[in-house]
């Protein structure tokens, strides 16, 4: 492995500070002179249609200063989610707003806006829409995604045929792709597996609600926003504000969590830019209340599905067929049930496989990616099943994950002819069963401790880890220090610093003569994919390394300029230009930096890359002349697809009374390339497993069914894990080789810590009940208790969004 | 019926009283429901009790304050070692007045009624939430914030564990974390990870931050980051 000085290396990322001390400022700590506040006016009804909305009245009030209704938005082709809605397509979904000269006012003024509303038929559940004469979600259509049409489905009642039976109804799918001989697959399998399943949306549910305030300024508007990026979001934001992303200042320096939420802009980010506009750029704040949040501030798509798997005597899948009917809530969503397919294939490289699915309107919140979109729900209801045939065919659990999993030979993709940049889950599995010593573990399986007995479990997951083509924008100045610029956002991964250290490796510049440009948008930074999809540490890494190398280039052609000789007679060497073999002839950065405001040119950014973002050109266009420029576009080869894999592995003691477990150990192992920031990357594959304990076992959208309506808005009724549900032996590990496609062998890993996790509590549970699978998720207690009692079950199978 | 239901957004009471429809129907009903809660509240409001969730407002402006009847009355508050008066309404919470009238923004507010513990500040060396504490209830106790807990541009101990662990992910639930820390801490110096998880439980980290917020804990209370001098908290 290379030497570094930074990278794999501890450091204190700059915001702690600010975090421990509460400096540290969000959206809502924004105050402005002459601020007004925002309320919104929300649908009561989780369908509707607005014949009318009056204002008269509202205006009247004193203080009123601005109200809006979709005739003051832009408007997008459905199933794109509105700013403010038409046709309400669930419960919460704003209509109009009102800025005032206090929230009470405002407050006011919405219970005196006047909005007729027609009711119309809502539908919970996608299969109760799917079904001959079903309730379509939306006017337009019942089945939409990105870049899947709006469009109406229904299926036949011959499909539904053993659904009361709990059997999966197959009808048409929307989309499906397949390679290999499945029926062959099958045939020479020694055990199939064939299971109906099903998983809850769960809420994101962020600390910091999407709070936000703008004003504008000089025709532009400046937007203080929860976001997982400062850069990314920006042309999003511009698009929904309906000005050019020139004309918007976004500031984000903080994110009080997103989980992909907040990855996109989403519609409420605009609304006090909306309002400001029409106060003739007043400031106003637009605070979100929790129950507001819990409408508009995304969800995880539910999935109900089927899934049929082949294994050989040894455990490797022979043929693997799957099928998603996914919840889409009532817009756009996000194509969780595609990443079931890849999910299934990537951690699995079955022989031959078959992937189908749709995503079907309700009206339920709006959905987005959620920490692992579908590959998550896929770790879930997938993993349990390697389980089942485990214990079929008499193969040990790790083995069967093992034997299956991928290594750097491993494929991807529709006709599995895709390559894979790098996969270390075999090695991930084989330490983790090492450190957590499954072989003595698993003899604990069944174990009794009066109530209590003991399960064990392995759980392996997946996401796609890294994106590349985009930009990298550093400088060095006449003070000698090397200012990173990053568009990445700050959710607490601290990737953002930690990707920052790459140009001060490659520039061989001490970590305290960095100073990382970020936070708002009008900081200059280059086009840079948002801090989501576990890509950052993978993307932004490659990004500030092309713009390091471009600048290092300049550096030594500016010492062959200014001290003779060819710019490959040079090296950098304590932040200085050195001669290789005349160590007399050398000239510091700062020196450098000042030499490059002389030559201009290239060297200080007058002259920029013809391929770079239009985005990453203003900013640098912006920065020119101001001293040494490094700018690049990340055009550095990568083969294929970066898996991030993480293998987890846990014990529970659960009580048979009660149906109460406690996490008695869990470790994570991550294959996430040479690992950047130790310290980060613990906080990661703790935090991230919490979270998945929580996706497996208590989290949900709870609705009724009758009236259409949330039963669980806020945090004590979502069951998010808490303090009290930590296990009680927590750890982690990684396997640390470097990913053969990134100049410094780094990956992403934020999401697939979390399926990992998901997957071995429910194997865990399941091992404790000596082999019963609930193929539903979350495993709440009840659940457990009723399967230990014998009873039925209080869901009936498949449904969605109940308890 | 449902159809011809002219709906007062935000239910209310009276418009909806006075319409027909309004007792027809499950949708009516809910929005009934909302309605008499939200009378409810106001109620509550008026007869001057305690109530949790009243809703996601400043409740600030001395205007609105006429408007239903309420008394404003000047304070003094011990906030941070400093005592600052302040204009406070019978119902405001403590979380409103320390955020928008005192400028102390490190108080959070997440989910604004008594579950997540964002808000958490000390009074009188107790952890309390501020969001479901009424600024009068507290007017003659000590108040700590997390602007009062470094001393003299020194970071408090469980501050420095925090960093050092790398609490924080987000952030956004980092004041209340370090404020049920340094309250635990005083009270019991050298907690076992039990009673500190115990201590800590009324803080909701969404980022899953646990493992590492305890570890500082355990850190600050072993003495590793001991402060130079003066007393904290």
């Amino acid at each position: 492995m290379a030497d570094y000085r930074l990278v794999g290396k501890n450091f204190t990322p700059p915001d702690m500070i600010a975090k421990v001390t509460g400096t540290a400022k969000f959206s809502e700590d924004f105050q402005a002179e002459g601020m007004l506040h925002a309320k919104m006016v929300l649908s009561p009804m989780p369908h509707a249609r607005v014949r009318n909305i009056d204002t008269s009245a509202a205006l009247k009030i004193k203080g009123v200063v601005a109200i809006i209704t979709p005739d003051d938005v832009p408007q997008f082709p459905p199933p794109v989610d509105p700013i403010l809605y038409r046709e309400p397509v669930f419960a919460g979904a704003p209509i109009a707003a009102v800025a005032a000269e206090s929230e009470e006012i405002a407050a006011a003024a919405v219970e005196a806006i006047k909005v007729d509303l027609e009711q119309l038929n809502h539908v919970v559940d996608p299969l109760d829409s799917l079904y001959p004469g079903g309730v379509n979600a939306f006017s337009g259509g019942n089945v939409a995604n990105v870049k899947l049409p709006l469009q109406t489905v229904k299926w036949t009642a011959k499909d539904f045929a053993g659904f009361d039976q709990g059997n999966m109804p197959l009808g048409k799918p929307s989309e499906e792709w397949h390679y290999g001989d499945l029926d062959a697959g099958f045939a020479k399998a020694k055990v199939i597996i064939e299971r109906s399943f099903q998983t809850a949306g769960t809420s994101h549910h962020t600390m910091e609600t999407r709070s936000n305030m703008a004003y504008w300024q000089n025709g532009k508007c400046y937007v203080h926003g929860s976001m997982q990026s400062q850069s990314f979001v920006l042309p999003q934001i511009a698009r929904m504000l309906g000005v050019k992303p020139a004309d918007v200042v976004f500031i984000a320096e903080y994110c009080g969590g997103g989980f992909g939420s907040k990855g996109n802009a989403y519609p409420l980010v605009v609304i006090s830019g909306h309002l400001s506009k029409k106060a003739n750029g007043r400031p106003v704040m637009l605070r979100v209340s929790r129950e507001e949040e819990y409408a508009n501030g995304s969800a995880r798509a539910g999935f109900q599905g089927w899934a049929k798997i082949g294994f050989a005597e040894d455990g490797r899948i022979t043929a693997l067929d799957i099928f998603v009917v996914q919840d889409n809530g009532p817009n756009i969503g996000f194509w969780d049930f595609r990443n079931a397919g890849e999910t299934a294939q990537v951690v699995y490289q079955p022989e031959a496989m078959r992937w189908r699915g749709t995503a079907v309107l309700t009206n339920t919140p709006p959905r987005g990616p959620q920490r692992g979109p579908g590959e998550n729900q896929t770790a879930m209801t997938i993993e349990p099943l390697l389980d089942e045939a485990a214990r079929k065919l008499g193969v040990d659990r790790l083995e069967i994950r093992r034997i299956n999993a991928p290594d750097n030979d491993g494929f991807e993709g529709e006709d599995a002819k895709g390559k894979l940049t790098s996969a270390y889950l075999k090695d991930a599995l084989v330490k983790g069963g090492q450190l957590f010593d499954w072989e003595a573990k698993k003899k604990l399986s069944g174990k009794r401790n009066g109530n209590k007995v003991i399960g064990v479990g392995i759980g392996s997951a997946f996401h796609a880890a890294g994106s590349n083509g985009f930009d990298g924008l550093v400088r060095i100045l006449p003070d000698g220090k090397l200012y990173v610029h990053s568009g990445v956002g700050n959710l607490g991964t601290y990737s953002y610093a930690s990707t920052s250290r790459v140009p001060a490796e490659v520039l061989g510049y001490k970590w305290e003569n960095v100073v990382i440009v970020h936070g708002r948008s009008d900081n200059h930074l280059p086009w840079m994919i948002g801090q989501f999809g576990s890509n950052t540490t993978y993307t932004a890494s490659r990004g500030n390394y092309v713009a390091a190398v471009d600048a290092k280039t300049k550096l030594l052609e500016i010492g062959a300029t200014v001290m003779g000789g060819a710019a490959t007679d040079y090296d950098l060497k304590d932040e200085r230009v050195v001669h290789k073999t005349d160590a007399s002839k050398s000239l510091s950065f700062a020196d450098a930096a000042k030499k490059a405001i002389e030559l201009g040119g290239k060297y200080s950014g007058k002259d920029l890359p013809p391929d770079i973002n239009p985005l990453t050109k203003a900013s640098a266009t912006a920065l020119a002349g101001s001293g040494l420029m490094g700018v690049a576009k990340d055009k550095l080869p990568k083969r294929g697809l970066v898996p991030g894999l993480v293998a987890g592995f846990c014990m529970i003691e659960l009580d048979r009374e009660t149906g109460q477990f406690e996490i008695m150990e869990y470790l994570g192992v991550a294959d996430c390339g040479t690992v950047l920031h130790p310290e980060g990357l613990q906080t990661q594959m703790l935090g991230g497993s919490m979270m998945g304990f929580g996706l497996a076992t208590t989290e949900r959208i709870v609705y009724d069914h009758q009236l259409g309506l949330p039963a669980n808005v806020q945090f004590d009724q979502a069951k998010p894990k808490t303090y009290l549900d930590m296990p009680k032996k927590f750890s982690w590990s990684a396997v640390d080789r470097p990913d053969r496609d990134n100049p410094v062998g780094v990956k992403g890993i934020g999401e697939p810590i979390m399926g990992a996790a998901a997957s071995a509590l429910i194997n865990a549970i399941a091992d404790a009940l000596g082999g019963t699978y609930f193929h539903r998720t979350p495993v709440v207690r009840d659940m457990i208790v009723n399967a230990l009692a014998d009873r039925p079950q209080s869901y009936k199978p498949l449904q969605a969004n109940t308890m | 019926m449902a159809e011809d239901c002219r709906i007062a957004h935000g239910g209310d009471a009276h418009a909806l009283h006075d319409h027909p429809a309004a007792s027809d129907g499950p949708l009516s009903e809910i929005v009934r429901i909302k309605a008499s809660r939200r009378s409810f509240i106001k109620g509550v409001i008026a007869s001057g009790a305690t109530l949790g969730a009243t809703g996601y407002l400043f409740r600030a402006s001395s205007a609105q304050a006429k408007s239903v009847g309420a008394v404003e009355r000047l304070i003094s508050l011990n906030v941070n070692g400093q005592t600052r008066r302040v204009d406070v309404l019978p119902y405001e919470t403590l979380a409103n007045t320390l955020r928008y009238k005192l400028g102390l923004t490190g108080t959070k507010l997440s989910c604004d009624r008594g579950e997540c513990g964002a808000c958490t500040v000390i009074a009188d060396g107790i952890t309390i939430y501020s969001c479901t504490t009424l600024t009068h209830a507290v007017a003659g106790k000590k108040i700590t914030t997390i602007e009062g807990i470094a001393k003299g541009g020194e970071l408090h101990p469980v501050q420095k564990a925090f960093i050092a662990e790398i609490g924080p992910q987000c952030g956004f639930c980092t004041p209340g974390q370090v404020l049920s820390a340094v309250a635990l801490l005083q009270v019991n110096p050298h907690p076992t990870i039990e009673e500190a998880r115990r201590a800590m439980s009324g803080n909701l980290c969404r980022c899953g931050s646990y493992n590492q917020y305890l570890a500082g804990v355990m850190r600050a209370a072993k003495g590793d980051f001991a402060s130079t001098g003066g007393s904290n908290g």
